[in-house]
C-alpha cells in the first residue's frame, strides 16, 4: 500500500510571517478584553496560533499570548490557567475562538472587586500577522514520497498545512489529513484518522512533525511486504 | 567577500535557506535603496554589510547610499536621537535649518528611483520629500520613540506620516501613527567575526592576553559603560553570589575616550569593584569584535542587567553562545528570554543573584537553557530570518 499513487500529488507550501503593530495597547485585564473584542480578526489569529512559528524548543505552557501576559506581566494566575485551558483547535472559526476567550475573562472579571493589571514587564501590544505562502516546489504522490519530504521541510510546512488550512482556509482536518484519506489523494482513511489523532495544543510544530511521522512509519512498516 | 546564503544551510533552521530562495522568486528584479546617516553607524551597518550581499544574491537590485551633510547636520541628528529617546533636548531652529539643508542637499543628488525605499533612523527621514510618485517608502526605526520629548517628535512626525509604511524593532518602541506599523526583530550575523564558532585554544589565547583567569566560574555582562547598563548592581550581585559560590565577575565593553560620561561610570565602577582580584574591568576599543566573542563563550552566567534597554543584540549573542542569560525586564531583553527556559528576568540585585546562584549550582539545567537559547535565536534572531522579513515586507507592500 505503500506503493498507491494518488491521483493528485500533494504540494508542499511553506509561509513566512509578517507582523503588523495595530498600536493598541492594554494596560489591565479589562483592557485585553475590550481589546480583544474590537481588534481584527487576525490578530486574534496571531496571538492563538503563530506561538507555534515563535516557540520551537519546548511547548510555550500557555496556548496563546493573551494567557502568557495574564500570567507573566499581570501575574493572575487563576485567568492566566482557565485561559491556558483554551484549546484554540477546537473552534471552528477565529470568532468563536474570540467569544469563547472574552467570555472567560468578562467571567473571571465579575468574581473580582479590582481589575488586575501591570505589575511587571510590558503592556499587551495587539499585532495581527498576514502570512505569505512560499510554493517549496515539492511534492509527493506515495506515502513513502510523503513522509521523505515532510521529515526535512520547513517547520513553516507544518504551520501553513495544519493552522493556516484549518483555521483561515476552512479545511477543518488540515492538508496532510485531506490528502491522506480522501479519494483524491492517498485513499487511507484509518491512516487519516490516526494522524488526526494528534492534538496539536502543547506540541511544537517540530513535536507534530515528529508524532506524524512515528505513525506514517508504523503504517509503512506494517503495509510494507518484507 | 560577501558571504553566500548557502553558507548558512547548516546553521539555520533546517529548510530555511530553501525557504528564502524560493521566496526570493517573488521579489526577483525588484530594485531596493537603503539610506543611511553613514555606512559605520553602529548596529545599522553591521546589520546592512551582512544584508545587502545577501539581498543581491537573491535578485534584488540593491543600493546603499549615505546622506551628504556637515557638522550642523550631524549635530541635529545626534539631537533627534536623544530626543526621540525622551531626552529633555533643545532644538533651535539653526538646528533645524541644518536638518533641512542636509535633506535638500541629498535629495538633489541622489538618485531616488526604485521600487522600494527604506530609510534609516532620523538621519534620512526628510528625504520623503523628495520621494518619486512610483516608489514605496518605509521608515526603519531603531530607536525606541514610545515617549519622545515633543518638540522633536512634533518637527519629525511629519514626515513619518508621509510614509508608506514604519518599522520598528518592538512593539513598545512605535508611536501610533496613521501609516502601518511592521515589526522586524534585530538580528545577529552567525558568521561574523563577533559570533563565529572559535577553538578553545582561540578562547583560552584570547582571555591570557585580556588576563582573565579561567580556574573559576565567569559571570558577564557586555555592555557599554554608561549608568543604563546598571554596572554597580552587576558588581552588587556578583557579591552576593561570591559569598556562597566562587566565582569571577568580567565587565567588559566599549568605552569612549572621549565621551566624559563613559569615563566617568569607568572611573566609577574601578571604585565600586575596590581591590577584588576576581573583578576584571575591560575596556575595550570599538572593534574588538574576537575579544567579546571569546569572553562570552568562556563565561558561566551571562549578565545584562539594563535599567533601560534597546533590543539588546548583546543577550542574542550570549545566547546564540549557549550561555543561560539573566537580564533586567526591559526592552527586548524580556522578549528574547524566556524565563526558565532560556535564562531568567529579574529587575532586582537579589533577584539577579538568587538565579545565578542557582544555576551555578545546577550545570546541567543552566548547560540544558543554553542549548535551548541557541535554538531561540537560531529561528528567530540570525540574519537568516531578518533576510526573510525583508522579503516579506517588499512583497506585501507591493500588493498594498
Amino acid at each position: 500500500m505503500s506503493n498507491v499513487r494518488a491521483p493528485t500529488p500533494f504540494r508542499f507550501v511553506g509561509c513566512v510571517e509578517l507582523r503588523e503593530m495595530l498600536g493598541r495597547k492594554a494596560a489591565d485585564v479589562q483592557q485585553l478584553m475590550t481589546g480583544i473584542e474590537e481588534v481584527p480578526v487576525d490578530s486574534i489569529y496571531y496571538h492563538t496560533h503563530s506561538y507555534f512559528l515563535r516557540y520551537e524548543h519546548g511547548p510555550s505552557l500557555f496556548s496563546s499570548d493573551f494567557a502568557t501576559w495574564v500570567a507573566v506581566s499581570v501575574r493572575d494566575r487563576v485567568l492566566s490557567e482557565r485561559l491556558g485551558l483554551i484549546d484554540p483547535f477546537e473552534f471552528r472559526d477565529v470568532e468563536a475562538l474570540r467569544a469563547s476567550i472574552v467570555a472567560t475573562i468578562d467571567d473571571q472579571l465579575k468574581t473580582l472587586w479590582n481589575v488586575p493589571r501591570v505589575i511587571h514587564g510590558e503592556p499587551f501590544e495587539f499585532v495581527s500577522s498576514h502570512i505569505i505562502e512560499v510554493d517549496l516546489d515539492l511534492s509527493a504522490q506515495t506515502l513513502q514520497e510523503f513522509r521523505d519530504q515532510l521529515s526535512t521541510v520547513d517547520r513553516s510546512v507544518l504551520f501553513n498545512h495544519i493552522c493556516e488550512a484549518k483555521i483561515r482556509k476552512g479545511r477543518h482536518s488540515g492538508d496532510f489529513i485531506l490528502w491522506i484519506g480522501s479519494e483524491h489523494g492517498l485513499n487511507l482513511p484509518d491512516l487519516a484518522t490516526r494522524v488526526a489523532a494528534i492534538q496539536p495544543i502543547g506540541l511544537t510544530l517540530e513535536g507534530i512533525r515528529a508524532r506524524t511521522l512515528d505513525i506514517v512509519d508504523h503504517w509503512l512498516a506494517k503495509t510494507v511486504p518484507a | 567577500m560577501p558571504i553566500s546564503l548557502n553558507a548558512y544551510r547548516d546553521i539555520a533552521p533546517p529548510g530555511r535557506v530553501e525557504l528564502l530562495y524560493r521566496l526570493s522568486r517573488q521579489t526577483a528584479g525588484k530594485r531596493m535603496l537603503h539610506i543611511t546617516g553613514n555606512r559605520t553607524g553602529g548596529e545599522i551597518g553591521e546589520i546592512l554589510h551582512t544584508l545587502i550581499p545577501l539581498l543581491t544574491e537573491v535578485g534584488l537590485d540593491v543600493r546603499w547610499e549615505t546622506m551628504k551633510g556637515a557638522g550642523s547636520f550631524h549635530e541635529a541628528v545626534q539631537t533627534f536621537r536623544n530626543g526621540l529617546q525622551g531626552d529633555d533636548v533643545k532644538v533651535p531652529e539653526s538646528l533645524l535649518e541644518g536638518y533641512r539643508d542636509a535633506i535638500h542637499q541629498t535629495g538633489r543628488l541622489l538618485d531616488l528611483t526604485a521600487d522600494s525605499v527604506i530609510t534609516h533612523d532620523p538621519h534620512t527621514l526628510g528625504l520623503i520629500d523628495y520621494a518619486p510618485s512610483d516608489s514605496r517608502w518605509i521608515w526603519r526605526c531603531y530607536l525606541d520613540v514610545s515617549r519622545p520629548q515633543r518638540k522633536t517628535w512634533a518637527f519629525l512626525r511629519p514626515y513619518v506620516i508621509k510614509y508608506d509604511a514604519a518599522v520598528f524593532s518592538l512593539p513598545q518602541f512605535a508611536q501610533p501613527l496613521p501609516v502601518p506599523q511592521f515589526l522586524v526583530y534585530p538580528s545577529i550575523d552567525p558568521l561574523s567575526e563577533k559570533n563565529r564558532e572559535m577553538e578553545p585554544e582561540e578562547i583560552d589565547e584570547t582571555l591570557e592576553a585580556l588576563h582573565i583567569a579561567r580556574d573559576k566560574p565567569i559571570l558577564l555582562q557586555v555592555s557599554r559603560f554608561t549608568r543604563s547598563k546598571d554596572l554597580r548592581g552587576v558588581i552588587e550581585t556578583y557579591r552576593l553570589v561570591k559569598s556562597h559560590f566562587d566565582c569571577r565577575l568580567v565587565l567588559a565593553g566599549s568605552a569612549a575616550p572621549d565621551e566624559p560620561d563613559e569615563q566617568a561610570v569607568l572611573n566609577d565602577v574601578r571604585d565600586a569593584a575596590a581591590k577584588d582580584e576576581d573583578i576584571y574591568i575591560v575596556p575595550l576599543p570599538p572593534d574588538s569584535s574576537i575579544e567579546i566573542n571569546a569572553l562570552q563563550r568562556a563565561a558561566t552566567i551571562v549578565i545584562q542587567k539594563s535599567r533601560r534597554e534597546g533590543f539588546g543584540l548583546s543577550v542574542t549573542e550570549a545566547m546564540w553562545k549557549g550561555k543561560p542569560v539573566i537580564g533586567s525586564e526591559t526592552g527586548g531583553i524580556t522578549l528574547q528570554i524566556m524565563y526558565g527556559q532560556t535564562g531568567y528576568t529579574s529587575n532586582s540585585i537579589e533577584g539577579t543573584a538568587f538565579y545565578a546562584r542557582h544555576l551555578l549550582n545546577n550545570p546541567t539545567i543552566a548547560q540544558e537553557m543554553g542549548g535551548r537559547a541557541r535554538d531561540r535565536v537560531r529561528q528567530n534572531f540570525l540574519i537568516t530570518r531578518h533576510l526573510e522579513d525583508y522579503l516579506s515586507l517588499l512583497i506585501f507592500m507591493g500588493r498594498m
